[in-house]
């Protein structure tokens, strides 16, 4: 690992970072990945299985593992309109009237 | 009049304020006085609230009237300070959410307040729970109260600070890796990290969703189990969560500690996984502790026999790479726009640059970025998908070993309390820490840290602990053998 895949990293994360940072970062990734690496020695000799979302961690023993399930509710409108407006907006950062203040995003 | 804090329990506490010995505004004043002389020192709070004596009286009209009075009325809880209570700030020790103030309740505070308890404040923490020793809260280290010099552990060490020093009776955390049982341990009190699913994560910050939970802090077996107790069970805002009907059926009677069986008259078997004396770095003292830990056990009655936890020595590799992986999508709200620090730049792309640049700490900076290389599309399958298949191993390997044993110990920790800025400069050291605590949320265990001595130290004395697991929804076996070392 480089510094311009630190800096490539912090863009797609959307931080920015200072040179001491990115410096830093570089060491500290590096060593953790040395360390995490071992996981691949692990897997050999296992059949790579397809990826198991972690939601079963929650089934009872029964279906331990193996009892992987999607949770749904019903789609529908639990909030009375409104009831949460007052407290949501004055937690906006900027604000006019009720509305969330942006940027501009197209050039006149 | 004076209170005896250090002895006191929340039955106890119940039974004054029940016959009229002290109200709970007296109750309220005892800790919030203990606060003012020794807070200043450990700085395990970030705000005491300034209603406290307010929602007392609250309680004590309760009391007064009778009215829906229930362990926990008057009680007086400290909760760590990313988890939500409506209209106060929660900053999960950020600069990023400095000023947030919670727009609704967490559903373990709903509980709470509908039981009465009485919130003194919030309590320290590593910056969105990333840490294991406070340091990396934005406001400042929270101090051991066995050591000044030394850290109260992490993330939640506020909350084992307040509790180990009696500024408050009991106290909430929340456990990713370790982050309730390892302070519990460096403070010398009770942290439990319930099954995933048993407590409702709705309204606390979210790190390692597949990992998190919200457990309690006390100074005895009894007093988490109690509060365990109100705050678990299934909740339809948060659909991992699950009713484990065993407990439910038990809690009735969670104030005799079955000594020797559990609830179905089963002898109960406790198992020592082979694989931990191959752990590097631990404490020769923490290893002579366990032993003795383990001959009380065996004294008490207990059957005890070694197991094997094949893929444990995987588990630190599994965990920091699954949990930045889960932290960099969890960060990505934090993003300057709806709530929260805004810093402006140029133009609104700029804005999330620079408002995560001012808002986040270097470790919650660094997970980011590792957990973004981690999901990259060219290393997704190399990292995050491969520790995925482990983790599922590292549970069979539970699976297997609760089929012949009811409860796993371990030590907590390989070492006490570390001194602050030791650990600070070298995040895998600080990781290596957490060797015993992380199986458990990989395998969605409860696992309960209970003092089991002191360790003499430069000239301190320092609070070991022992750790115990069982299987998923048996907390209360879990109780039930914490109960009996406590007493013996």
């Amino acid at each position: 690992m480089e510094i311009k895949d630190i800096e490539k990293l912090a863009k797609l994360a959307r931080i920015e970072l200072t040179e001491g940072e990115k410096q830093a970062y570089l060491k500290d990734i590096s060593a953790i990945l040395g360390y995490v690496d071992q996981i691949k020695g692990v897997l050999a000799g296992h059949e790579t299985s397809p990826l198991r979302l972690t939601e079963d961690l929650i089934a009872p023993r029964a279906s331990f593992v193996s009892g992987l399930k999607n949770v749904m509710r019903t789609d529908a409108n639990e909030n009375i309109s409104g009831s949460n407006t007052e407290a949501l907006v004055a937690e906006f950062p900027r604000k006019e009237n009720n509305y969330l203040k942006v940027k501009k995003i197209l050039e006149n | 009049m004076k209170i005896d804090l250090k002895n006191l329990s929340i039955k106890k506490a119940h039974e004054a304020m029940m016959s009229g010995e002290y109200t709970a505004v007296d109750l309220a004043n005892a800790y919030l006085e203990n606060i003012k002389e020794k807070d200043g020192q450990i700085h395990a709070y970030l705000e005491v609230f300034t209603d406290v004596l307010e929602q007392a009286k609250v309680a004590d009209e309760r009391i007064k009237n009778k009215e829906n009075v229930t362990l926990l009325t008057g009680i007086p809880i400290a909760v760590k300070d990313n988890i939500l209570i409506k209209g106060r700030i929660a900053s999960s020790a950020s600069k990023m959410l400095e000023n947030y103030k919670a727009t609704y309740d967490a559903t373990v505070i709903k509980k709470l307040k509908e039981a009465g308890a009485v919130f003194l404040g919030r309590t320290n923490m590593d910056e969105f729970a990333m840490g294991g020793s406070t340091e990396n809260s934005a406001y400042g280290v929270t101090h051991n109260p066995y050591d000044l010099e030394r850290v109260a552990g992490g993330s939640s060490g506020g909350s084992a600070a307040v509790v180990a020093s009696d500024m408050a009776l009991v106290a909430l955390g929340s456990d990713t890796g370790g982050s309730i049982r390892q302070p519990a341990s460096f403070c010398g009190i009770v942290g439990l990290k319930p099954t995933y699913g048993a407590v409702s994560r709705s309204g606390v910050m979210a790190m390692g969703s597949s990992f998190d939970q919200i457990g309690p802090f006390a100074k005895t077996t009894e007093d988490a189990e109690i509060l365990f107790n109100f705050i678990a069970g299934r909740d339809e805002l948060d659909s991992t969560s699950v009713s484990f009907l065993r407990r439910q059926e038990s809690s009735s009677d969670f104030l005799d500690p079955r000594i020797h069986e559990d609830d179905r008259g089963k002898k109960i078997k406790i198992g020592i996984p082979k694989e931990i004396m191959k752990v590097e770095g631990m404490n020769p003292e923490v290893l002579k502790n366990f032993n003795e830990s383990v001959e009380r056990l065996k004294k008490l009655g207990y059957e005890v026999q070694e197991i094997s936890l094949p893929n444990l020595s995987y588990s630190l590799a599994v965990y920091y790479t699954l949990i930045p992986a889960e932290v960099s999508s969890n960060m990505s709200r934090f993003d300057g726009v709806r709530f929260g620090l805004h810093v402006d730049g140029a133009n609104g792309v700029e804005d999330y640059f620079k408002t995560k640049q001012a808002g986040f700490g270097p470790e919650v900076k660094r997970r980011i970025i590792l957990g973004t290389y981690i999901l990259s599309s060219g290393y997704y399958d190399a990292y995050y998908n491969k520790a995925n298949i482990v983790r599922d191993l590292i549970r069979d390997d539970y699976k297997k070993a609760f089929e012949k044993v009811d409860v796993i110990i371990t030590p907590t920790t390989p070492d006490s309390a570390f001194k602050i800025g030791e650990k600070i400069n070298d995040p895998i050291q600080l990781y290596l820490e957490d060797i015993f605590t992380v199986p458990a949320n990989l395998a969605g265990v409860p696992a309960i840290s209970i003092p089991s001595g002191l360790e003499d130290k430069d000239g301190k004395k320092l609070p070991l602990g022992l750790q115990l697991f069982a299987n998923h929804g048996e907390e209360n076996i879990l109780f039930s053998v914490a109960k009996s070392f406590e007493s013996n």
